[in-house]
């Protein structure tokens, strides 16, 4: 039985606001399935839960924004309630065939689709309901005819008034959703379904006065984009949402909700790089690394790759990162209380720019066991999510070291500001030609600055040093990353 | 491929990699990466949609030609069929 609390995001973050539930009371949780929707001064992320079990009651509402550790729900663990009447738990010979297992996120879809979990047999493990398992329910439904009891539409109580409208354009899969699954009003009151979205279309909906949920996003995992909310209108999938009688003096109001949003971000952020200047004593150190075995490598990989699998440099730098501080291990962890923890899993936090202004490092997991492919897949994936306002709670919350990449800028050095409790960050610059000698002979050669900020109660110079010399060793021998 | 069904083209795709960014806002000297603030993750998505879009199978060495609005829509009218 536990407490299952607002996550810490990132050592910037104080308060966050619960913006959407995956989960309800009763509902089995898994450890890692997404449960709930958080909206930070910075993003907005899908969070995580940490413990199987139960959801026993829901604490916090939606739209509530509480401080970090607030308890947000309370969750039974083994699927046993807490409250003592319940049977001790027997081995389970006959299922309960009433709420199949399955996940949050699983759930979610099968209610969006219409489809009635409880008529699916999982064909995951331990009988669990895959989210293939509702699909595939879910395409039969759209075969068969429509048989849905014929509920006349005039019987909806006036409330559902916009909820009908939403069927007449949206189509059957909805209709399908409201009539044969959902008991009528009352039980649900019309709360939008949660769809991703990012930040900045959430914010071009608000002012236009669009559901985000009915619209069809392009974005990377369907998110809804801000592109999607700027196609011609009256569109199909486009709902209005009824809005007061509209006021000519909003527009400097909402002008300033952005500036708002803009200046939470940046308050976010001053806050933090504050504290880390304040409480790290940061040294810092800077080296050349000559590039063109690792860029002719590249090359040469890339030739016999199709476009879409092809590595990026980046790639190789966060990689010779995650490798690296084998040889260092000081400069991956976290400063706990004065005292430095190493930790032995490598994630790596990727610096990533966010359109709307700002900047978020969410953590790419294992950089140093997972091949190159794998982690460009990952760092692209990470890259969209990021921008599209759909990262996770586990990214945000455990980086063990930070890379901040501003070659793609143009700048030639970077000297970061330690995010904590990291207690380093690797920077790289701009890829130039420079004169380079080598072998007693000056030619020109492709170069990239490195450079380390690191903190001093955690390592010295000397360890520092010997972090970058393994980068550069790695660098140049590229076939070993 | 007319050179306005390229331009379309790269318009639609670059809307899906990065929203805000419009083809029209890089001058004819600059190029679509520095104008627009893509950095290198952006404008391989911006090659991947392009690819897929068309079926051309972009190379790696052709990508200095592809950094202009003008070289990228001089390269796809020229490769498309």
């Amino acid at each position: 039985m536990g407490a299952f609390r607002m996550p810490s995001l990132g050592a910037d973050m104080d308060v966050g606001t619960v913006t959407h539930w995956l989960i309800k009371p009763g509902d089995r949780v898994d450890r890692g399935d997404i449960v709930a929707v958080v909206d930070t001064e910075k993003s907005t992320i899908e969070v995580e839960i940490f413990e199987s079990g139960v959801v026993d009651s829901i604490l916090v509402g939606e739209g509530e924004e509480v401080a970090v550790g607030t308890p947000l729900a309370q969750i039974s663990t083994n699927g046993i309630s807490t409250a003592r009447t319940e049977a001790p738990r027997r081995p389970q010979v006959a299922p309960a065939p009433k709420s199949p297992i399955t996940s949050p996120v699983v759930r979610r879809l099968a209610e969006k689709l219409g489809v009635d979990l409880a008529t699916l047999a999982g064909s995951g493990a331990g009988g669990k309901v895959t989210r293939a398992d509702v699909e595939q329910a879910a395409r039969l439904l759209e075969a068969e005819p429509e048989v849905v009891e014929a509920k006349p539409e005039i019987a909806e109580p006036e409330l559902e008034i916009s909820k009908t409208e939403q069927v007449a354009e949206t189509g059957t899969a909805l209709r399908r959703g409201s009539a044969s699954v959902r008991p009528p009003a009352g039980t649900r009151t019309a709360r939008p379904s949660w769809s991703r979205a990012s930040p900045l279309a959430r914010r071009i909906a608000a002012e236009k006065g669009v559901d985000v949920s009915t619209v069809r996003g392009s974005g990377p995992g369907g998110a809804v984009i801000a592109v999607d909310l700027s196609r011609p209108e009256p569109s199909a999938r486009v709902q209005r949402v009824p809005r007061s009688p509209p006021a000519p003096e909003e527009e400097p109001a909402r002008g300033h909700e952005a500036r708002g949003r803009q200046a939470a971000m940046r308050r976010a952020i001053g806050n933090l790089m504050a504290r880390s200047k304040r409480e790290i004593p940061h040294y810092y150190l800077s080296t050349t690394i000559e590039m063109s075995t690792a860029a002719g490598w590249i090359e040469r990989t890339n030739l016999d790759r199709s476009v879409a699998e092809r590595l990026v440099l980046p790639v190789l730098l966060i990689k010779a990162v995650g490798r690296a501080v084998a040889a260092a291990p000081e400069m991956n962890g976290f400063m706990i209380d004065d005292s430095f923890v190493p930790s032995s899993a490598v994630h790596v936090g990727v610096a990533i720019s966010l359109r709307q202004g700002g900047v978020i490092a969410p953590a790419i997991h294992d950089v140093d066991q997972l091949p190159l492919s794998e982690l460009m897949k990952a760092l692209r994936d990470l890259v969209g999510r990021a921008r599209s306002g759909s990262l996770r709670s586990s990214e945000m919350s455990d980086p063990t070291i930070t890379v901040t990449n501003l070659g793609d800028l143009g700048v030639e050095s970077v000297f970061g500001v330690i995010y904590p409790p990291q207690v380093a960050l690797v920077g790289f610059g701009r890829i130039t030609d420079r004169p380079w000698a080598q072998d007693g002979l000056l030619g020109v050669r492709p170069c990239l600055t490195a450079t380390l900020s690191a903190d001093h109660r955690a390592s010295d110079g000397h360890r520092g040093g010997r972090f970058l010399a393994e980068i550069e060793r790695l660098l140049h021998n590229p076939e070993e990353l | 491929m007319t050179r306005d069904d390229a331009l379309d083209l790269v318009k639609a795709v670059l809307h899906q990699v990065a929203p805000e960014a419009e083809i029209e806002d890089v001058g004819p000297d600059q190029t679509i990466q520095e104008a627009l603030d893509m950095d290198s993750i952006d404008f391989l998505n911006l090659v991947i949609g392009l690819s897929e879009k068309t079926g051309i199978d972009i190379p790696e060495r052709d990508y200095p030609q592809l950094i202009t609005p003008d070289g990228l829509v001089s390269y796809l009218t020229a490769k498309a069929r």
